[in-house]
């Protein structure tokens, strides 16, 4: 045998742990595996490409200061003008009536789960939020406009509001957004070390006390990081606002009105087969660049957020 | 001093209590009047007609059925695109990626990022690369499909990574020393025990997928269909599209599109009920507590 005579040389003293041989077969299973990983990367990249390629081509005809500073859009008229302020003012708009929903109600169900109720509580109220956060979008758009605008708006609460507004999709955007608050408020806010909690309750302190000013300060990074993806999700809503905003392009800031957004923009017009290469298939691109690129940069600050909260207690 | 504490501290630590409930009990609400809305609107309209005949100008007529075939068909193609393209990710960063590499951290932040990408823009690139441009698959349920695989592709690979994290290192450990290669451990030992939790990520995926409209506007879902889908290859429609075509509608005295939206909006919800039954069915039937 091999092995006895080489023995003599002292070469195999030493016994190596690796594979007896190479396997070719795990090599391959190896190299589909990263194929399949790398899908999700030519995702991004196939995103990126997609939007600047016509983006390009649309700025090669539309100044790109025109479409940053003018205050009126509206592309499918003669003659055309391209300014986006008004649809990046919609969009700022419903978003911020989202927030003020969804800030409080978010971080009050987080800490009510995560300091107050008792692990029953818990395993009944969670699968309730799953289910609101799970309501397609489409439904809530159906909701604000058949009842939130005329039962609770201009019912209930007597606003004077047209029937397409920017208030109820706000509103009932928020409400859609609660579960990702509370869901990301409330994991930071669980990895807060019981060792704090107790500490100031020896110290004395009311439930109130360690949650508002021990617990809270501690997840704080998570909490932003909750409140930050809540704020990219609505940025990006594209059905509550096309169904129940209406489709005018606006500047007013008074959120009674009428309003567009990036989104409901990319929405109302991709509806028709338009045909490619024309200026409306190119403003898709442009307002959906522009889209992307307010999102990705909330996503990577909430991301960066998340990991800081995680630095610390894990 | 040690005793009870001050009425007044109490007092407020008990109105801290009620806002905490006011906040979860008003988002119920809201969930309870939307889910009333819904079936007091639409309970009317859903009977077997509903499901049996195609989309209509009389309201009285108009049924679901290419909607909801074309729904199914969309599913189809979605599970069998992210089933294994998803799992064979997860693997891959789960059981084979040198977390210290900046690339296979790249992938990792990639993923995150594009759990969180606006829906309507998967809809741009469904409509620039699968319906035109280098694929040209046209306004076809396959590219339907495909715009919602890799939409909810991220939910699928989170979910899957998390399923196979929770299987028990000294299970691969226990395979490798009786000799078994990387890749006869993941197979044997891991993807069977993680099955449930894949299982479970996936359907969740699903309920995502069934719901989504934007990006199928975008990729040209049609609005009126009157046929179901006969192949890959075949135009569609979906349920969400249809109940966006049905609250766009006009509505005037005799023809009333509101009751059919809020009965396809009460299909899509049994769906999504159903779905997420078998989701909570799975996870505690199949659950492994190691």
């Amino acid at each position: 045998m091999e092995a006895a005579s080489t023995t003599a040389a002292g070469a195999r003293a030493v016994p190596t742990l690796g594979p007896a041989r190479r396997r070719w077969g795990e090599q391959l299973i190896k190299a589909l595996l990263v194929l399949a990983a790398l899908l999700s990367v030519l995702t991004t990249t196939g995103i990126v490409v997609a939007l600047l390629r016509e983006t390009v081509d649309f700025f090669g005809s539309v100044g790109v200061w025109e479409f940053l500073s003018q205050a009126k859009w509206s592309p499918l008229f003669e003659p055309p003008s391209f300014g986006v302020r008004p649809l990046v003012v919609g969009t700022l708009l419903t978003t911020a009536v989202a927030m003020v929903v969804a800030t409080p109600l978010g971080l009050g169900a987080a800490i009510y789960l995560s300091e107050y109720a008792r692990p029953g509580v818990r395993r009944t109220i969670k699968p309730v939020l799953e289910v609101l956060a799970g309501v397609p979008t489409i439904v809530f758009g159906y909701f604000a406009l058949t009842f939130f605008t005329p039962e609770i708006l201009q019912g209930l609460l007597g606003v004077e509001v047209s029937i397409f507004n920017a208030l109820a999709a706000g509103i009932v955007m928020g409400f859609m957004i609660v579960p990702t608050v509370a869901s990301v408020s409330e994991d930071a806010m669980s990895a807060v070390p019981q060792s704090l909690r107790e500490g100031a309750f020896g110290l004395g302190a009311s439930r109130l006390q360690v949650s508002l000013r021990v617990v809270f300060p501690a997840a704080l990074s998570g909490i932003v990081a909750g409140v930050i993806l809540g704020v990219s999700r609505a940025i990006g809503e594209t059905m509550i606002v096309l169904i129940a905003a209406g489709q005018i392009a606006s500047n007013s800031l008074d959120p009674r009105d009428p309003h567009y957004t990036l989104a409901s923009f990319i929405g109302a017009t991709a509806k028709g087969d338009i045909p490619t290469g024309s200026i409306e298939y190119k403003t898709i691109f442009a307002v959906g660049t522009l889209l992307f690129v307010l999102t990705l940069v909330m996503n990577l600050i909430s991301i960066r957020f998340v990991r800081r909260f995680r630095q610390v207690y894990e | 001093m040690i005793g009870r504490r001050p009425v007044a501290r109490r007092a407020q630590d008990l109105g801290f209590r009620l806002v905490l409930l006011a906040c979860l009990g008003l988002s119920f609400l809201l969930l309870g009047v939307l889910l009333y809305d819904v079936v007091r609107d639409g309970v009317g309209h859903l009977d077997l007609g509903f499901l049996t005949s195609f989309t209509s100008i009389d309201a009285d007529k108009a049924g679901a059925e290419a909607a909801l075939w074309g729904t199914v068909w969309l599913m189809g193609i979605c599970i069998v695109f992210i089933v294994p393209v998803g799992v064979a990710t997860a693997v891959y960063l789960e059981e084979f990626a040198d977390q210290s590499r900046w690339w296979n951290r790249l992938i990792e932040v990639n993923i995150q990022n594009l759990a969180s990408v606006p829906s309507v823009v998967y809809g741009i690139l469904g409509l620039a690369f699968l319906v035109r441009g280098p694929l040209s698959l046209g306004n076809t349920v396959l590219a339907g499909g495909l715009t919602l695989g890799l939409l909810v592709l991220p939910v699928v690979i989170i979910a899957a990574r998390e399923a196979i994290r929770a299987v028990p290192p000294s299970i691969r450990e226990g395979s490798l020393a009786l000799g078994a290669t990387q890749w006869q451990t993941v197979w044997r030992q891991v993807l069977p025990a993680a099955i449930p939790g894949i299982a479970t990520g996936v359907i969740l995926a699903l309920s995502r997928a069934i719901g989504e409209t934007a990006p199928l506007i975008v990729v040209g879902a049609a609005t009126v269909i009157t046929f179901n889908p006969s192949g890959l290859d075949s135009q569609f429609t979906a349920l969400p599209i249809q109940i966006f075509d049905w609250i766009s509608r006009a509505s005037n005295d005799v023809n009333d599109y509101r009751p059919l939206a809020a009965a396809g909006i009460l299909l899509l919800m049994i769906l999504l009920l159903l779905m997420n039954s078998a989701a909570i069915w799975l996870r505690n039937r199949y659950e492994q507590k190691w």
